[in-house]
């Protein structure tokens, strides 16, 4: 398996990371020498293997849905980068 | 009163209570040595005067029942600290103050410690050598442009140079371990489940877990029993009885058996790391313990496995970063045009690459051939352990593969870097705690590190285990202190 540049736009896109013709190129290099890498685990037949998706053996516990910390909102909006008092302002994308 | 900065963490308690020093001392020395270091580029953010304040209202009402009385310390910046900058290395957090506080950092100040400051570490902890944070490398106290390891490289620096007497980390694939291991210090990454996740920024979800990193394993196991509760803020964490670490801790560990994992012998293998195992063998002998060799058969598919599941999460966690409700934004055309330049502009090259991998693995097409082939593999990875631990209480292993290597040194070839966490990040899959503590140096008189890994839960055993084998073991760091003018 080989990974091209037609690729890597493509995984740019999904990422929504844009990328140059130059770091394109660079990254072509570097995904390949770390999926030949990773390519190591097709030597193991792993039919019958239930897949592990967490080690924490524990059932998510229910909660009631209440609010606990409230009144936060000055000190979220401050973090926005464009804030307008009330919003999150975003470029337009409705015409 | 020898100085304040090169006491233990269990010796500066002592002190605090019997009244010989107050916390505005201590904090001061601390804070002195610090301004006069800032060449290792240890800090991210100081939070000096601050702490100062903290220090004198501890001391004018000062609570000696609390386990950490006025003890000043910084901690690594992936942990949100309310009304803090907290960065986690990344330009595209560059000015984010959390309006919340991480619950492994709140269990800390309830117990009277007092934030220093953040300390530096690698981009979203990705990377085992501190060298991309975007705040610059992190010099290794231990000798000049060598990398402090990573991704918790500030705080190994800080520990090892006396900035801090204690400190916490992040270890998703050997982020404590590693760098404990190449400046001479100790450190613990617990059980998952252990400590809660919440209000640290996220990496991988499944193998994220907080830890200490400390000058001794007593240090260690007393802020482990600190940060390690049960939170209902994190969906993972787990309702299990934990102990006092520091209370029940004994060097009594006649008849533990000990494990010792032949496909831990890599080719390649440093001759002085095949050196420091054989000794931390005989260490384990003369403690008492029985060692017992082991097979875990599939330990070289863990890193293939780990850079399939890590990335796939990481490109997970890390959608939320895009540039609308915090952090870095970058002008754009248009919404997508927006979001695109901030994240090219806002991460660093190896979180790019680290998203585009798990991007990729996770997408159509791939998702068999990839994920779910490592989360089967992983499975694997954890019989494994779970095999071992029919026949053997804990296992001993040589921490990294080698010393500190050189800054620049492994910069522009990943997979050598990703190496580095070879006997590292079979751990974070399993969910399993170990320990590495300093056990020797290498030809250049770098410091080595032995990895003690425990039975899920068994914090108690590796940390006995540490415990008994630093005695024997007696070991020294040298700071020659060669970065202060």
């Amino acid at each position: 398996m080989t990974i091209n540049l037609k690729t890597i736009k493509h995984i740019s896109k999904l990422s929504r990371i844009s990328v140059n013709e130059e770091k394109a190129k660079k990254l072509v290099g570097d995904m390949n020498s770390i999926f030949d890498f990773i390519e190591k685990l097709n030597e193991l037949d792993t039919n019958n293997i239930e897949p592990l998706t967490s080690v924490a053996e524990t059932t998510l516990k229910l909660r009631v849905d209440e609010v606990k910390s409230g009144n936060i909102r000055g000190q979220i909006l401050k973090n926005s980068p464009d804030e307008n008092e009330d919003f999150f302002v975003v470029p337009r994308v409705v015409e | 009163m020898s100085d304040i900065t090169s006491l233990t963490l269990t010796d500066l308690v002592k002190n605090i209570k019997d009244k010989k020093i107050s916390s505005e001392e201590t904090t001061k020395a601390f804070i002195d040595r610090g301004e006069k270091s800032r060449d290792l580029n240890a800090y991210i953010t100081e939070d000096f005067s601050s702490a100062l304040e903290k220090a004198k209202n501890f001391d004018q009402k000062p609570n000696f029942e609390l386990k950490l009385p006025g003890i000043p310390m910084a901690v690594k910046d992936l942990f949100c600290t309310n009304g803090v900058k907290t960065t986690a290395g990344s330009k595209i957090l560059n000015n984010f103050i959390p309006p919340y506080e991480s619950t492994v950092t709140q269990n800390i100040w309830n117990e009277g410690a007092i934030l220093l400051g953040k300390l530096n570490c690698d981009e979203f902890a990705m990377g085992s050598s501190n060298e991309t944070s975007f705040f610059g490398n992190v010099q290794s106290p231990i000798d000049k442009d060598l990398v402090p390891g990573g991704s918790s490289g500030g705080s190994a620096s800080a520990l090892a140079a006396n900035l801090t007497p204690i400190t916490i980390g992040t270890d998703t694939g050997g982020s404590i371990r590693q760098p404990a291991s190449f400046t001479g210090t100790v450190g613990l990454k617990p059980t998952y489940g252990s400590c809660s996740r919440y209000g640290i920024v996220a990496f991988a979800s499944s193998l994220d877990q907080a830890g200490p990193m400390s000058k001794n394993v007593k240090d260690c196991a007393l802020l482990q029993e600190i940060i390690s509760t049960y939170d209902e803020k994190d969906s993972t964490s787990i309702d299990f009885k934990r102990n006092e670490y520091s209370k029940e801790l004994t060097n009594n560990i006649k008849g533990k058996k000990i494990g010792i994992p032949k496909e831990y012998r890599v080719d390649g293998m440093p001759k002085e790391i095949e050196t420091l195992w054989t000794k931390g063998i005989e260490y384990a002998k003369d403690c008492g313990a029985e060692i017992v060799e082991i097979s875990l058969p599939h330990t070289n598919y863990a890193l293939p496995t780990y850079y399939i599941v890590a990335p796939a999460e990481a490109s997970s966690n890390l959608a939320r970063y895009d540039g609308v409700k915090y952090g870095f934004r970058s002008k754009g055309e248009n919404l997508i045009d927006m979001y695109e330049k901030t994240r090219s502009e806002g991460f660093g090259e190896e979180v790019q690459r680290r998203i585009m991998i798990g991007t990729y693995v996770l997408s159509s097409g791939y998702y068999d051939a990839y994920y779910l082939k490592a989360q089967k593999v992983r499975k694997l990875i954890k019989n494994d352990f779970d095999e071992a631990y029919k026949k053997v209480d804990a296992i001993l292993t040589p921490s990294t593969p080698s010393a500190a290597f050189k800054i620049g040194e492994k910069t522009n070839d990943p997979v050598s870097m990703y190496l580095n966490d070879i006997f590292t990040v079979p751990v974070n899959l399993a969910g399993l705690p170990a320990i590495s503590i300093p056990a020797g140096v290498d030809a250049n008189g770098y410091p080595l590190g032995l990895q003690i890994i425990g039975k899920a839960f068994d914090e108690q055993n590796i940390l006995n285990i540490a415990y008994a084998m630093e005695e024997k073991i007696e070991f020294k760091n040298k700071i020659t202190d060669w970065w202060i003018k």
